[in-house]
């Protein structure tokens, strides 16, 4: 090949490359995800090997609905997954989600963990617990309400009070204790921080680890990745320097959110999509996440993994996920006005 | 390059004056409108983002003036007044020591002053953070030195702060400053420093009075491009815990669900970002006046040989920048891929250097074209209202990178489902998504982002050019475009590389726009960095970011060697 016409088979593979389009074939089904691709990239490589229809994922964790919006009916997106009650919720009040009534779906998945309408599915639960250090924090039980408790003053760690998971505890206290009540447990918890809020889950156990603090604030499954990381064998020194504690709600249990799938209003594949709902709510899917990911499997009667059934039992809470997502603008701007993201010291 | 086409047909120079005016007047008319034609292309997304703006109700405000901006805008303006003032200290000192004196590894140090602009800010947050954190080598070593146990024994700057942010930002930042002001140290100081030298001023003096005064406009130029890309960075400060404007804009839309809110708050940016270009054009002013004789200079310049303590100063004042800005994250990176091997080997990565090489390949293109284009309209039609409009189209650089290709999608997917609609009814043709389905809007994106750096660097390099050359070609008989084409265009080819450079290497860098509009299954490194950042494991993110820094490592070096080797390139 001549230097000129190597030139020109790269210029045209870049073109090609630059103006591709999306997969529209058939046997495809198209997933925009909030959640990242190596999380769910087990169970997508599992549906494809039992239907062969493949799938193509598109990660975005801000402006996911806006991008489906400004789409239109053109949009190639057949399903949405994402964390969070609030952002499922938001998908369907922003109108970027369809119903759907399947019976398999509807046979799998208990009533209280999908939308009545049948927008979202809840296809995992993950717990909001304490992690506490082993060594100086003892056995008695810590509700949320003693994380205001300033015998704790200067020992806690937490990741921004911005961030969907910290949002959705707050928005269940709010349910649970009324706006003024939360503010001043709030206000409690925030002069209870050894540091300005940063980081991520992991990061929170990783201080303790440091003796930055005794007590942290962290999703389940993150402890579960760190203590069976093999890769980077350090995140099992942080997973060794905390044991997990559920803290209950009085009259409740523990804060739990889901992670679910929507089906997206112009899917150009729906059957496929459906296929990959009925999939998710599968006993099959419902074990890999449990088994790989560390989550809970919403699926009545099926057991986490090893390692989660290790931090003890939970006592989920009953609070109604819809109750949960209505609180979400006033736990942000709540989170704002008391200035948890400042840090204990102003 | 339209309007250079237009105005060389029928431009002869035997034509006739009134008709030669006619035709000016419409070459004149044309390239008004070609620039008024980019500057809409370039502004479309803030238009948009005005227009979101415009029909919020303003509720938010009330909360937001409260609880929010009071804080944010402090927060913001402290850091960007650190971060201004830790890149130029760095960026300045360095471009004098390595011009002044002499010392061991001088000429290698000149040019890895450089290298920490592969790096992007949000990687070097990462890696300052591990770096320094309680687990981190250096406080392990302190903790082994003195016997300390645990973190409440000793006191250890939190990197987690905004002064910490301010420092990581400065680092891989500060090469702007170095560059633009250690081509004004070589060059434009160099006559007037020789006098004074002569007479008897030692270097300190020379520097004070001499270099920096004359430098000012380059030192500013270089801020303003700092500042720019610290007011959109959202990742590093978030991840430091530094609770920017940007970080509000990003609360308010996705926390508070009120994009408009968000939309409004980024109006506010827009006001800093426009406060900082007239800053750059005002220091800007007298750099014409002390660069027309420039191009004469091409002796080697003699440096003070250092001795003794001083060249260990010097040495450590020049490595140090490049062993924390360049070195840190190298390391860092380098560690986490070495567990990860066999991610070199899989085709994602290689998929996704692809697309890096690629996009940043088109957007160093487009902006570099559009840049010359703009410029060579302001050469042309020398209006007020023509400089602004320029001036304009850098607005993009500074907004945060996720809500400036917001506002560009919602434009983008309102023209193709047009587009479709129109083909549907006329030819029975679905088009689809045509841009916004394909990584054709990332490259607009990345374009309309960057099209101010490629126009900032080319227009230093069009001011440093005597004005009377164009005006000497033009008095030969040569017409605007053909004095454009074959006399400053090759004068200016340094200008053209350092933009088509630094646009590249800012590309391959870019995040925040790529990740909301790239197609399925188009993942660049920088978005494959992120997916894995985003779930906290910055280390599997180690391989592709590491291939980050040496691809923009590979562009930067050759710059670094250009202005090194090419005494024609300093000009």
């Amino acid at each position: 090949m001549t230097f000129r016409s190597a030139r020109s088979a790269v210029a045209g593979l870049a073109i090609a490359t630059l103006f591709a389009g999306s997969a529209l074939a058939d046997g495809v089904v198209n997933v925009y995800s909030y959640r990242q691709p190596d999380l769910i990239k087990p169970v997508l490589d599992a549906f494809t090997a039992e239907t062969g229809i493949k799938t193509e994922v598109l990660f975005l964790d801000k402006g996911l609905e806006d991008r489906i919006l400004a789409e239109g009916t053109n949009s190639p997106a057949d399903i949405i997954l994402t964390v969070d009650i609030a952002r499922l919720t938001k998908a369907k009040e922003v109108g970027v989600t369809q119903a759907l009534d399947d019976a398999t779906v509807n046979g799998n998945l208990p009533a209280e963990y999908r939308d009545p309408e049948g927008h979202w599915f809840g296809v995992t639960k993950r717990a909001r617990v304490v992690y506490a250090s082993k060594d100086r924090i003892g056995d008695e039980p810590i509700a949320y309400a003693d994380l205001a408790d300033p015998k704790f003053k200067g020992k806690i760690c937490i990741r921004s009070g911005q961030h969907d998971y910290n949002l959705a505890l707050i928005s269940a206290a709010i349910a649970h204790w009324g706006a003024e009540k939360t503010e001043q447990w709030l206000t409690g918890f925030k002069a209870n921080l050894a540091r300005k809020p940063d980081g991520g889950d992991r990061d929170q156990a990783k201080a303790i680890m440091a003796g930055e603090c005794d007590i942290a604030l962290g999703n389940t499954y993150y402890v579960g990745l760190m203590r069976n990381n093999e890769k980077d064998p350090e995140q099992k020194d942080w997973a060794a320097a905390i044991k997990v504690v559920f803290p209950t709600f009085e009259n409740g249990g523990t804060h739990v959110n889901i992670s679910g799938a929507a089906l997206a209003k112009h899917a150009p594949n729906r059957d496929n999509a459906v296929k990959l709902i009925q999939f998710l709510s599968s006993h099959k899917a419902q074990q890999i996440y449990a088994e790989q990911v560390f989550e809970y499997p919403v699926e009545p009667g099926l057991e986490p993994s090893e390692t989660v059934k290790s931090f003890g039992e939970l006592k989920a809470d009953t609070l109604p996920l819809a109750e949960i997502a209505k609180n979400r603008k006033a736990a942000s701007e709540m989170v704002d006005r008391v200035g948890v993201d400042d840090g204990p010291s102003s | 390059m339209a309007s250079i086409g237009q105005a060389a047909t029928g431009s002869e120079p035997a034509q006739g004056r009134i008709a030669a005016s006619r035709i000016k007047r419409r070459a004149h008319a044309g390239t008004f409108a070609l620039t008024i034609a980019i500057c809409a292309v370039v502004l479309m997304p803030v238009i948009s983002l005005a227009l979101i703006a415009l029909s919020g109700t303003g509720e938010d405000w009330p909360h937001l003036a409260q609880n929010v901006l009071p804080g944010a805008i402090r927060t913001t303006l402290l850091l960007l007044f650190l971060v201004a003032a830790g890149s130029a200290i760095i960026g300045v000192a360095a471009a004098w020591i390595v011009v002044a004196f002499d010392f061991p590894f001088r000429r290698t140090l000149s040019w890895a002053l450089v290298l920490p602009l592969a790096v992007p800010p949000y990687l070097a947050a990462y890696a300052f953070a591990e770096f320094f954190h309680y687990a981190g080598p250096v406080q392990g070593a302190i903790r082994a030195i003195f016997g300390f146990a645990t973190v409440r024994d000793y006191w250890f700057p939190d990197i987690r702060s905004t002064g910490g942010c301010a420092l990581v930002l400065s680092l891989v930042l500060y090469p702007y400053v170095y560059l633009t002001t250690r081509i004004v140290f070589l060059m434009q100081g160099r006559n007037i420093a020789d006098v004074a030298r002569t007479l008897g001023a030692r270097p300190a003096k020379v520097f004070w009075k001499i270099l920096l005064p004359v430098a000012r406009p380059a030192i500013a130029a270089g801020i303003a491009l700092v500042l720019m890309e610290a007011v959109n960075d959202i990742g590093a400060s978030e991840y430091l815990g530094v609770r920017t404007l940007t970080f509000s804009v990003f609360t308010t839309w996705l926390n508070r669900g009120s994009l408009e809110g968000a939309a409004q708050i980024a109006m506010v940016m827009l006001v800093l970002v426009l406060a900082l270009l007239l800053f750059e054009q005002w220091a800007r002013r007298k750099q014409r006046f002390h660069s027309s004789r420039a191009t004469q200079i091409k002796s080697h310049p003699p440096r003070v040989k250092l001795t003794g303590w001083r060249t260990a100063a010097a040495m450590l004042a020049t490595a140090l920048p490049v062993l924390l800005g360049f070195g840190v994250p190298l390391l860092a990176f380098a560690r986490y891929s070495s567990r990860r091997l066999e991610q070199f080997t899989s085709p994602e990565l290689g998929m996704a250097l692809w697309h890096s090489i690629l996009t940043a390949g088109a957007t160093a293109i487009a902006t570099v074209t559009i840049a010359l284009l703009l410029l060579n309209a302001m050469r042309l039609v020398r209006s007020p209202g023509m400089v602004a409009l320029t001036r304009l189209a850098s607005v993009g650089y500074a907004l945060p990178g996720t809500i400036m290709a917001l506002g560009l999608l919602f434009a983008l997917a309102r023209f193709d489902n047009m587009l479709d609609a129109f083909a549907r009814d006329m030819f029975g043709i679905s088009t689809g998504l045509l841009l916004t389905g394909s990584a054709a809007a990332v490259v607009m994106a990345c374009t309309i982002r960057f099209v101010a750096l490629a126009e900032g660097s080319i227009r230093s390099g069009i001011e440093k050019l005597p004005p009377h050359l164009d005006e000497a070609a033009r008095s030969l008989g040569r017409t605007p475009a053909g004095s454009a084409m074959h006399v400053l265009l090759p004068l200016l080819r340094p200008a053209l590389l350092t933009a088509a450079v630094l646009v590249f290497v800012d590309t391959v860098k870019e995040l925040s726009a790529t990740i909301l509009l790239r197609p399925f299954g188009f993942n660049t490194l920088a978005t494959s960095v992120y997916e894995d950042a985003s779930r906290a494991v910055v280390e599997d993110a180690g391989p592709a970011a590491l291939l980050i820094i040496l691809t923009a490592l590979v562009p930067v070096v050759l710059l670094s060697r250009a202005l090194a080797h090419d005494r024609e390139a300093i000009l």
